[in-house]
């Protein structure tokens, strides 16, 4: 007996300290993005907006470590300059949708009936938009810029989260304990706070830090396009845009905002899988 | 004896346009005492656990009234509601799953003392109270559902349910989820604490057996109807209705 039950034991302590580990790298280089984004202003080792065409295109050196483009703006400082409109108006985004999202399916799961199915057909019809379709339809009433591409995005978005809310909502009235609770005299509100709310924060948290990514990828295209922030506002998306007849001639002006786009994309990403596997009950002891 | 709980015509019908509406409990009638211990048998879908349900107001009554304690519970909502689970309880099958996930035993002990307007420390004294009452150490309090035992779980449910000294505790197959000798464990302490505080039960069960020496009434349910009544004796040495039989020799 002692010689099989050891090795499982260790197995599952290591395993626990692997997820530790990786939640402590992806969430301290997460922060990290996240400071860089929002002291962006003081990080940029030259002003982002700064022309100085005797100096365009210069490669990379140790004066210009990412080089500079066609206006002889230093790259770098254009890159961390971007981070701020790419990385906080994201997490922003997200942040939005999925509150509200959450909000609504939680009301419709609870309160049901017509409020319910009035709500979730607004959802479904807002589901039924492609996402970029929408946000040119968007464009063309509201004119471009990056606030009215965020809000195209959310319009679309939220109804992922109204619907993983509400169905997790129901899958938890129906257990035993939301029944216990109620014999125990709690009230509606006290219902979704302490026993609603914390059972579905997981799933939901999952998604949203999975979104970020996704939305990243998302605002970036949509600049791409010319459909979120408008040049010179730097923003790597439309910075790839910008530059994008370049790549063969001058390849890191197109490959510093991509590699950024890249970078974070992947540390939310990684740190969004990190985070599911942590909230997974059964690695809780 | 006064009468802790009234059941009249209750019904209870699930809609269905194409097979025809479904009653999973019809005209049910009967009256528990106080102190009393009730049985309510049968196999499953005969209706057991919606009647639970109905009297317990976790589902919506089609027809019928539902006295607690001389109350009409019916319609019962909000305050008048939580009033009236001061005096009824219910353990559930499923012990691990009566208990959220995310909060401890204990704080699954303390929520309706807490609801009711006690103080923590008397509420996590009180618990503790509970659980040796129930067979478990204090330290049971601080544990999650989904490290302890299934018949741990079905104590500190039972814990529970006791909190607010309710005067009926409906068992809704509470011993049918544990192996045989937990569920001995199980009916001994019920019976400790039925005597210590005289609750009346209402037993739901699906084992005859299970219910002869615990019992002092049965009842025998059928496809949502109320097939037979008696002493546990009665109902096993003389069953009258064909039904009854086949369940007796089913088990026995």
């Amino acid at each position: 007996m002692n010689i099989k039950k050891e090795p499982t034991i260790r197995l599952q302590e290591i395993q626990t300290n692997r997820l530790n580990q990786k939640l402590y790298i992806f969430g301290g280089l997460a922060l990290l993005l996240i400071l860089c984004s929002f002291f962006s202003d003081y990080l940029t080792p030259y002003d982002p907006y700064l022309q100085d065409l005797s100096l365009a295109k210069a490669p990379p050196s140790s004066e210009h470590l990412l080089g500079t483009d066609r206006y002889g703006r230093d790259m770098l400082s254009r890159v961390i300059a971007g981070s701020k409109t790419s990385i906080f108006s994201t997490l922003l985004l997200v942040g939005f949708i999925a509150t509200f999202g959450s909000l609504v399916g939680i009301i419709c799961a609870r309160v049901g009936k017509t409020f319910d199915t009035v709500l979730m057909r607004t959802a479904d019809m807002f589901l039924a938009f492609p996402g970029l379709v929408f946000a040119l339809a968007v464009a063309a009433v509201l004119g471009g810029g990056v606030h009215n591409a965020i809000f195209a995005l959310a319009a679309i978005s939220w109804p992922k989260y109204a619907r993983l809310a509400r169905s997790q909502t129901l899958a938890i009235e129906s257990m035993p304990f939301i029944q216990a609770a109620k014999m125990a005299g709690s009230g509606p509100i006290k219902l979704i706070r302490t026993h609603i709310l914390p059972n579905i924060t997981g799933p939901i948290l999952v998604t949203a830090m999975l979104d970020i990514g996704t939305m990243m990828m998302e605002l970036a295209g949509l600049s791409f396009l010319g459909l979120g922030a408008k040049p010179p506002i730097p923003e790597w998306g439309s910075m790839m845009s910008d530059t994008r007849n370049l790549l063969p001639t001058q390849p890191w002006v197109t490959l510093a905002p991509g590699f950024a786009i890249f970078l974070s994309v992947m540390i939310f990403n990684l740190l969004g899988d990190t985070v599911r596997d942590y909230l997974d009950p059964k690695n809780r002891r | 004896m006064s009468e802790i709980l009234r059941v009249e015509h209750l019904s209870k019908v699930f809609p269905d346009k194409d097979k025809g509406d479904f009653w999973a409990a019809d005209d049910v009638s009967f009256t528990l005492k106080a102190g009393e211990k009730l049985a309510l048998i049968g196999e499953s879908g005969s209706g057991k656990t919606t009647v639970a349900r109905l009297v317990t107001r976790l589902l919506e009554t089609s027809s019928g009234k539902i006295y607690l304690d001389g109350e009409d519970i019916t319609h019962a909502k909000g305050t008048k509601l939580k009033e009236a689970y001061k005096k009824m309880q219910m353990v559930f099958q499923s012990p691990i799953e009566s208990f959220d996930p995310r909060l401890t035993l204990g704080d699954g002990i303390m929520e309706s003392l807490l609801n009711h307007g006690l103080e923590k420390e008397a509420a996590l004294a009180e618990c503790q109270k509970l659980l040796s009452l129930c067979g478990l150490s204090r330290e049971f309090a601080h544990r999650y559902p989904h490290e302890v035992s299934g018949g741990q779980c079905q104590r500190a449910a039972i814990a529970r349910a006791l909190a607010i000294e309710p005067r009926l505790l409906i068992l809704d197959e509470a011993t049918s989820a544990l192996d045989v000798t937990v569920q001995a464990d199980i009916l001994k302490l019920l019976q400790h604490i039925q005597k210590e505080r005289n609750m009346a039960y209402l037993f739901i069960c699906h084992d005859i057996a299970l219910v002869q020496d615990f019992c002092d009434r049965v009842i025998v349910m059928h496809k949502g109807r109320i097939v037979e009544t008696g002493t546990p004796d009665e109902v096993i040495q003389s069953p009258k209705e064909a039904y009854t039989k086949k369940l007796i020799d089913s088990v026995l």
